[in-house]
């Protein structure tokens, strides 16, 4: 039995100090007992021989100084299972289907261990989405984190959703796919409108969802990602399962601990985010991959929502300075009514170079892929080129450039929101608008596969 | 002298009762013996940064010191292996505990019981100064391991030397100095990672770094000795133009450093090396590599070390009279470790929270480069270069990290966002860079390429100088506007953008270019814009020879193989001759 302190001496914010404590552990669990009865954790952020700061995860309201505190001895853990699939968990990790405990196979530290970089193995096996701009251009591969960077009002969520519905990794059916999902602070309806996909499609039976609404306690946040990533790699690293992770909204998620960090006065970095904003997100973001002799990988999804569309703000800044790549949403697009909006030109893959090409996907898929961008990158930069002085002005290569890149928006990006492209439909798409550019201007691609393809 | 936690918050210790320390001391924290280190020292505390993770830590575990500084274990069996950032052998601790890295872990950086063949070439009677070669073990195929005296040994006469297999901390040596006092002397030598190793004397640099990329090689050259700083938002390829640099400069030795980036790059690594073969010597990449991963999520505080650790094994094998280049991947890493460690020490902040000894950290890295006469017989000659990647938040410039090194570091590569989403790789941007060595490498250039080299490399800067001027004014007024003259810059300027600059790192061919395959293909572009400038005097149409067929030759050079250079030989005369058909 722990002892128990009722020296609560000061409540700010999401913070308590505790006071005349013994034997506290940093970053130990802690467990309060309101006047009302309820019981809360939090964990340990800072201790001094005599006194603790405890953060709450479920916040604050209602505490007084006569607040009962334990300290369990031990971090924040998950009990896992192979029964977690087809739950719902609220954002710190308590059932919210009204579903019963699960009899635990083991008991996992959030935080998790930081992975050997010895002991990784390359991701490079190609997940086909079934979408152009990603598998075409910034593909994605199995163990990558790949996040999407969106604003408000775009459709990321009907993207993400795509993905996890059209997702396969094309002539390996024997292994065993599921999903995890992590709503921090994220709308009633958004949670919804994913509940309701996977339901749809059957995949909530293979999925484990832990949702921290856009009303319930911020703080508890901060923990949301790290259930949903320790439940990750217990299916992905024990029970060999292929894990998608998606985690949305790493914006509301980061907004959380800033708080904490404003509540701790500490010096507060860009925009008023904490300095160690990188490190916090890298042990979120770092725990995807794949391992060395496992069967199992995880593939992370995360999703933000960029404040005034701005990519140098510090989410996504350091968002995109972890991860291995971004797909980056585009407002002009969305309002131009195509969908997915993906804008190929910022968006990237940096791991598609050792996930495409022959025996993974098709040999000319690097070069086309490269000659794809170009292409548009000329075509906008001769379109933004005639706003000002008029088509006339353009010389007869930019002209066709220009008309390539209106036809790219219209056939290779825009596609329904259920139309499942294979690889090789995607590619001949590419090829057929190679058909409007000039042959000599075909750099990127090799005279044999120009000869092969461009029929 | 064992002191007690007093405070914990993250990787900061506060420890009181720890009476004779030394600032930079090395202490264990802790019942787990977390390492730690000194880095201030108040009246009745002292503050540890640790690198390890330090949750479950309790006030009033113990901390003992153990007298020492921070230092790293030199001898053979450095090459080919992947250390974290205090030079724990990761490839070792993943036998030990698996997949994940565990705390409080003790192993040696270097294996203790492995035998190495030693070959002496010092002989009894000889008098040894620090620095002196007392023979060598021939580490991998690639890299002979000169064992030397310590820098801080005293010397004296050689009393024995034994050939034979001998284990690193094994005497192979026995050294008597003046008063008599005999000293044993092993393969192994320690050395405190934030002193930097002494020379003799160190020279300016005077040879370019090779690296097989052309915009380096050609208009922006870093210099064996040099130092090179490449800023750049995120995905504007900093990590592959320093893998490329890994990959392919003319080095004998290079150290890796991944501080504060991804896992999977250190994994790309340790799979690519060891099938890549070195251009110059053939043998395996991972033969003359040493690597140092401190990936983002591992403890923040050993990101700080690790750029010193790497450090301090370069210079080791600059020492040795080798040429050594060091890419460290991310210094911004490194700098928000700083950040944060100062943070949490409650210095007061300078610029944008970044202690105000930032720039003076960063001087002391860089100049830990140079060119240098090493220290003892026989005379060598051995150079360190540094390349440091920084991720400027938001790839904005004018932040501290990026300005201070600009301060520093001789050559800038400026990658630019606009290009990286253009696909034009490496997205070097060709106005914004520098490289304060072309006037100490011209005299290389015309001995060992051709005496135009230099006007060559000039005419090429100067005609994307005037494409940039002039895009200015086609946005305003139109293509048509332009004269031949001017639209001939143009097309003249893109083919060296887009046949020459632009440079496919995953094509096997167009990875690496040997200096005499860019002196081929350049001269090749040049020919074309020669070509245009006669049909001008001429006064003929010059947007002729945009069409003439021989362009898709000189859009082909770069995927030419080495073995077929003849081919590029010939052709400025077709294109010349091309053009005067016309």
């Amino acid at each position: 039995m722990q002892k128990e302190y009722k020296t609560v001496t000061e409540i700010s914010g999401p913070l308590i100090l505790v006071e005349g404590v013994e034997k506290a552990g940093y970053e130990e669990l802690v467990e309060v007992r309101t006047p009302a009865g309820e019981t809360r954790r939090g964990k340990v952020l800072e201790v001094h021989k005599d006194w603790a700061l405890v953060q709450m995860f479920e916040g604050t309201t209602g505490l007084d100084q006569s607040a009962a505190v334990r300290f369990l001895g031990r971090g924040v853990e998950l009990p896992v299972s192979a029964e977690m699939l087809g739950r719902v968990y609220n954002g710190s990790g308590k059932a919210r289907d009204g579903g019963p405990e699960i009899i635990a196979e083991k008991k996992l530290d959030i935080n998790g261990l930081a992975i050997n970089p010895t002991a990784r193995d390359y991701p490079n096996d190609f997940i086909q989405t079934g979408i152009s701009t990603i598998d075409g251009l910034n593909t994605l591969v199995r163990g990558q984190k790949l996040p999407i960077f969106s604003g408000s009002g775009l459709p990321h969520a009907r993207l993400a959703a795509q993905i996890a519905r059209q997702a396969q990794v094309v002539g390996d059916s024997k292994a065993e796919f599921s999903v995890v999902f992590g709503a921090m602070g994220i709308t009633y309806e958004e949670a919804e409108f994913f509940m309701e996909d996977f339901r749809r499609t059957g995949a909530l039976s293979r999925a484990v969802l832990f949702i921290n609404l856009a009303d319930d306690p911020a703080i508890e946040r901060i923990s949301t990602p790290r259930l949903a990533l320790t439940a990750a790699e217990y299916l992905a690293f024990e029970k060999g399962h292929h894990v998608l992770v998606i985690l949305s909204d790493i914006t509301s998620y980061c907004e959380s601990l800033r708080e904490v960090s404003a509540a701790r006065k500490e010096i507060p970095g860009r925009r008023g985010f904490p300095g160690y904003l990188y490190t916090d997100l890298s042990t979120l973001y770092e725990r995807a991959g794949r391992l060395q002799g496992k069967a199992g990988s995880i593939t992370l999804l995360p999703i933000l929502t960029m404040p005034e569309d701005d990519k140098t703000h510090p989410i996504p800044d350091l968002t995109g300075y972890i991860t291995e790549g971004q797909i980056i949403l585009d407002r002009a697009l969305h309002q131009r009514g195509i969908y997915p909006p993906v804008n190929p030109l910022p968006s990237l893959s940096r791991l598609r170079d050792k996930g495409i090409g022959e025996g993974k996907t098709r040999e000319d898929h690097a070069n086309a892929a490269n000659q794809l961008f170009a292409a548009y990158a000329r075509g906008r930069e001769a379109k933004e080129l005639a706003v000002i002085l008029g088509e006339s002005a353009l010389s007869e290569d930019d002209l066709k450039f220009s008309a390539f890149a209106g036809e790219f928006e219209d056939k290779f990006i825009r596609q329904g929101e259920n139309e499942n492209r294979t690889i090789e439909e995607t590619l001949s798409v590419g090829w057929e608008l190679f058909k409007l550019l000039p042959p000599e201007q075909l750099k990127r691609l090799k005279p044999e596969q120009i000869k092969k393809y461009l029929r | 002298m064992t002191g007690k936690i007093v405070k914990i918050a993250g990787p900061l210790v506060i420890a009181e009762g720890l009476a004779d320390i030394k600032m930079y001391d090395v202490v264990r924290v802790g019942a787990r013996k977390l390492i730690g280190e000194v880095i201030e020292i108040k009246p009745d505390s002292a503050a540890v940064q640790v690198y390890e993770e330090t949750a479950g830590l309790t006030p009033g575990e113990p901390v003992v010191s153990t007298g020492e500084p921070l230092s790293v274990m030199l001898a053979p069996g450095l090459i080919a292996t992947i250390f974290d950032g205090i030079q724990r052998p990761l490839e070792r601790i993943k036998g030990q505990c698996g997949a994940f890295i565990e705390k409080g872990i003790d192993i040696p950086a270097l294996d203790l019981e492995k035998k190495w063949r030693f070959v002496p070439t010092a002989a009894l009677g000889d008098t040894l100064r620090a620095g002196d070669t007392l023979g060598y073990v021939q580490e991998t195929t690639a890299v002979k391991h000169l064992i030397m005296l310590p820098p801080l040994a005293k010397g004296g006469v050689l009393k024995n030397i034994e050939a034979g297999e001998f284990n690193i901390t094994e005497t192979i040596a026995v050294v008597a100095g003046e008063n008599g006092a005999e000293e044993k002397i092993t393969m192994l030598q320690k050395w405190p990672i934030r002193r930097k190793r002494p020379h003799a004397g160190k020279l300016p640099p005077n040879k370019p770094l090779i690296t097989g990329q052309r915009i380096i090689d050609t208009l922006f050259p870093i210099a064996k000795g040099g130092t090179a700083c490449i800023p750049g938002p995120f995905g504007s390829g900093k990590t592959v133009v320093q893998h490329q640099l890994a990959k392919w400069a003319d080095a004998e030795m290079i150290v890796y450093i991944g501080c504060g980036e991804r896992g999977n790059e250190m994994t790309d690594v340790l799979q690519e090396f060891p099938e890549l073969k070195d251009p110059q010597t053939g043998e395996s990449l991972i033969q003359r590599t040493v690597l140092i991963a401190n990936t983002s999520n591992m403890p923040v505080a050993a990101r700080e070390a690790s750029v010193y650790t790497g450090i301090t094994i370069a210079e080791y094998f600059r020492d040795m009279g080798y040429n050594v280049a060091m890419m460290a991947d991310s210094t911004s890493r490194w700098a928000e470790a700083l950040r944060e460690m100062s943070g949490r020490l409650e210095e007061m902040p300078g610029e944008e929270g970044y202690p105000a000894y930032l720039g003076s950290r960063l001087a002391e890295f860089y100049e830990r480069a140079g060119r240098v006469t090493a220290l003892g017989a026989p005379q060598r000659e051995g150079t360190l270069s540094v390349i440091g990647a920084v991720s400027p938040p938001g790839g904005d410039l004018s932040e501290p990290v990026t300005q201070n090194t600009l301060r520093v570091a001789k050559v800038f590569w400026a990658l630019d966002s606009a290009l990286a989403y253009a696909r034009h790789f490496p997205a070097i941007n060709w106005l914004k860079s520098y490289s304060l060595y072309i006037d100490n490498l011209e005299q290389y250039y015309v001995n060992e390429i051709d005496e135009d080299w230099p006007q060559m490399r000039a005419q090429t800067a100067e005609l994307l100088q005037q494409e940039s001027e002039l895009q200015e004014m086609v946005k305003l007024v139109g293509m048509d506007a332009l004269s031949g003259r001017e639209q001939l810059v143009l097309e003249a300027a893109r083919s060296i953008r887009e046949d020459y600059l632009h440079q496919v790192a995953f094509d096997e061919v167009d990875t690496y270019t040997s200096f005499r395959k860019q002196y081929l293909m350049l001269k090749a572009a040049l020919a074309f814009y020669q070509a245009g400038l006669k049909l001008l005097q001429q006064n003929k149409d010059v947007t002729q020879i945009f069409k003439l067929p021989v362009r898709a030759e000189i859009a082909r050079m770069k995927y030419t193989p080495e073995k077929d250079l003849p081919r590029l030989e010939k052709l400025p005369e077709e294109i010349a001759q091309a053009a005067g058909n016309l």
